[in-house]
């Protein structure tokens, strides 16, 4: 509720020209001012607070609790309005089809909350305890009230939390067990008819009621899909944003420099959005008290000598990064690079050398997972941030999938060059997969483009060499994705297993360079073992 | 006396391998990797640990590559998600530079998902440990870029969240901006009466 006035421009008749102006008129102050408009400010900033919040789940799909058909049938939001004393009934609670004041009270929990039938298998955290305030309140401003809850599982885990769980109950709340399969409404009284099973006692129980609270759950608000991809960051499978670490890192983002608070980390109470306010104001103020931070050394760099001024590496690059003018030279702005290698992955001369992820690194990684026996091996190229993070929390998760991968780290798959996977095919890989961010969640934002690009290339080449494309995969993986991580595994030991020796034998001559293109001392020094 | 070689000779890697008590030994055979490693081309000395990123294990990084004169350091324990800093700092402390470390994940990428398979296991973290050896010949030292941070720290969203950020920040005397998208601050929690467990009213 804002403090001053505001024009809420969705309903105003309009303002350019102005179509009534009786607000102006009206207006002794003359503080109404059609001419201000929304301005793009900007403004340098060194660390972010993401609390961009929640949004209430929308009953309407639920229409078992005819929410859309009656009346009486309000959510819990709604509820709030009866009961507050600035609201519309001066705090005077009755309900909507008479105005008259309800006495039997029903609640239903989990409205949008723990049902996976719907997509929203998560629990909301804050509706039983809502719920028990509820009828708490309830109880101490009309002790004649009825009030029913109909729950799944009463979930009251917090400080002094079970003990008003208690209170509610020795004021005369029943709690039945059991979530209602029906509601009808008598058209004369507008009086509802709960039917539940009691899971309790395994009886079918009626009740009527006065009014039914909807106890709705709460939801990723749906401005996070534009913060997420303005600032490449992750969710988890419930939707809410991912954090750094589950316990090391609860408050940070992957992305550098940028914090969670409040609900859009997860479902959470005010008591706990408080905490992780602090938490974060506090790594984001020391951040700011730094004063310089370091950047990772893993940067492109570009050898003059070596360039071929063909351009293609900043054509590819997300960030702008690379310099360059027909004929000349392309040079990399360091402070702007980070760190992708698309370009490195790109550059046909060899003329870019990614820092700590170089060429003769990765390649050098590759041969030596399939010196001995490769044709039981998976080669996995996996991104630092989503699928190589993945395949961390298959582990956490302790979520079991067969031996035959081994995981090739880069920081992103639009790294992974040509040379790469063909260098596996070449050392005996039955398969090669190349796995990545979800296509809107890059972490480069949008690197991974490259990626599927050079796939489709990849596939072309080895179809023409009479090489199965499908022993070369794609797969984007999210750092959430542990259960998807593990199924993919077990997918490509399946492909691994239809892979004969006599195709890695043909691959390995039919994927020869024609004309060698890996200098010599690369080959001699990492051949050496 | 013929000069030596000047890339390979010149290599020293140390390989330090985690039990990390029975989270990678339980189902990885960490002994049998220990002795695969110390073949591998390049390594000069293979040291099993307990617990690696404990002082015990760090401090036995930082002898051994005082005492082998190492120039490389593979670690083969947990996901570089998690102790890459931290083993950085170690190898930094002893006079390396930080680039010059290795991670082989043993523990998420292996030993937690592969336990009662202890050969498939055990194979697999040989595997790990050889491309991390075959890395570390080709790393090289890096210098990283320092930049300075703006002092000015951005809020978005004006909830319960974002106020609270905003307020702690500045009172701890940063620049904040506070942005919202509605035309006041308050977000869910002013649309509330009563708020749970204090009983008392939401604004
Ligand atoms: S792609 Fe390679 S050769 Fe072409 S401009 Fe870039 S660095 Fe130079
Ligand atoms: S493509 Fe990636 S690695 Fe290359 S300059 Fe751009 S940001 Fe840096
Ligand atoms: S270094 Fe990693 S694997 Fe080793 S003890 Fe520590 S946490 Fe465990």
């Amino acid at each position: 509720m804002p403090s001053t006035y505001v024009l809420n421009m969705n309903d105003c008749l309009g303002n350019n020209p102005i179509a009534c102006g009786k607000c102006a008129e009206a207006c002794e102050q003359n503080a109404i001012n059609y001419d201000d408009h929304d301005e793009i400010l900007t403004r340098e900033i060194g660390a972010i607070i993401v609390a961009i919040g929640l949004d209430v789940y929308d009953p309407t799909e639920m229409d078992e609790y005819g929410y859309t058909r009656f009346d009486n049938v309000i959510t819990s939001m709604e509820f709030e309005r009866l009961i507050c004393a600035g609201g519309p009934t001066a705090g005077h609670f009755v309900r909507p089809s008479d105005q008259e004041r309800p006495k039997r009270i029903g609640f239903v929990q989990c409205v949008g909350s723990r049902n996976p039938k719907i997509g929203r298998p998560y629990c909301s955290n804050i509706c039983c305890m809502n719920t028990i305030k509820d009828t708490l309140l309830l109880a101490d401003h009309y002790p004649d009230v009825q009030n029913t809850v109909f729950y799944q599982d009463i979930r009251a885990s917090g400080k002094s939390f079970e003990d008003m769980f208690q209170r509610s109950k020795e004021a005369g709340t029943r709690y039945i067990r059991g979530l209602p399969g029906e509601v009808e409404e008598d058209p004369e009284t507008h009086n509802l008819t709960v039917t539940v099973e009691n899971t309790t006692s395994g009886s079918l129980e009626r009740h009527e009621l006065d009014i039914l609270v909807l106890s709705v759950g709460v939801q990723p608000p749906k401005d996070l899909a534009k913060i997420s991809s303005l600032l490449t960051l992750s969710k988890t499978s419930d939707g809410f944003f991912m954090e750094s670490h589950p316990k090391l890192k609860p408050v940070d983002a992957p992305t550098r420099g940028v914090f969670f608070a409040g609900f859009c980390e997860a479902p959470k109470d005010i008591k706990d959005s408080v905490c992780q306010a602090g938490a974060s104001a506090s790594r984001a103020g020391a951040l700011l008290n730094t004063g310089r931070i370091q950047i990772e050394a893993i940067t492109s760099r570009i050898d003059e000598q070596a360039c071929m001024k063909c351009g293609q590496c900043a054509a590819v690059c997300p960030y702008g990064a690379i310099n360059w003018k027909k004929g000349e030279v392309a040079v990399v702005v360091e402070a702007a690079c980070a760190g992708c290698g698309a370009c490195g992955a790109t550059c046909q001369f060899d003329a870019i050398t990614m820092r700590h992820f170089t060429d003769d690194q990765l390649i050098a990684q590759v041969r030596a997972l399939l010196e001995l026996e490769p044709q039981d091996k998976v080669v996995v190229f996996a991104c630092n941030w989503c699928s190589y993070a993945g395949a961390d929390m298959a582990g956490i998760s302790r979520i079991q999938y067969p031996a035959s991968n081994r995981v090739v780290r880069t920081m992103c798959s639009a790294r992974v060059s040509e040379e790469m996977v063909l260098e596996a095919f070449r050392c005996g890989a039955p398969v090669v997969l190349v796995s990545g961010c979800h296509y809107a969640d890059c972490h480069y934002i949008n690197a991974n483009r490259q990626t599927a690009k050079r796939m489709q290339r990849l596939w072309d080449k080895l179809e023409k060499a009479g090489v199965r494309p499908e022993r070369l995969q794609l797969e984007w993986i999210s750092a959430a994705e542990g259960q998807k991580f593990a199924e993919v595994m077990r997918q490509m030991e399946e492909l691994r297993k239809t892979v004969t020796m006599e195709e890695i034998e043909h691959t390995r001559h039919a994927l020869q360079p024609k004309h060698k293109k890996i200098p010599e001392k690369k080959t001699a020094t990492a051949g050496a073992r | 006396m013929v000069a030596p070689k000047p890339l390979e000779d010149e290599i020293r890697i140390g390989v330090f391998v985690c039990d990390c008590g029975l989270n990678i030994a339980g189902a990885v055979d960490c002994a049998a990797v220990t002795v695969f490693a110390k073949a591998l081309p390049g390594v000069v000395c293979a040291v099993r640990n307990k617990y690696t990123c404990a002082d015990p294990g760090q401090n036995e990084i930082k002898d051994a590559i005082r005492a082998h004169k190492l120039n490389r350091v593979v670690v083969a324990s947990c996901t570089p998600r998690q102790h890459e800093p931290t083993f950085r700092q170690c190898v930094r402390e002893a006079g390396l530079n930080p680039y010059l470390m290795e991670m082989a994940n043993l523990r998420e990428h292996c030993s937690w998902v592969h336990p009662g398979n202890r050969e498939g296991a055990t194979r697999k973290a040989m595997d790990l440990v050889a491309s991390a050896a075959a890395r570390a010949r080709f790393l090289q030292p890096q210098q990283e870029l320092s930049v300075p941070v703006t002092k000015r720290a951005l809020v978005i969203g004006g909830g319960v969240a974002g106020i609270e950020a905003s307020l702690q920040l500045a009172d701890a005397g940063h620049k904040v901006v506070l942005v919202e998208k509605q035309p006041s601050i308050g977000g869910i929690m002013a649309q509330l009466d009563k708020t749970y467990p204090t009983m008392d009213c939401s604004i």
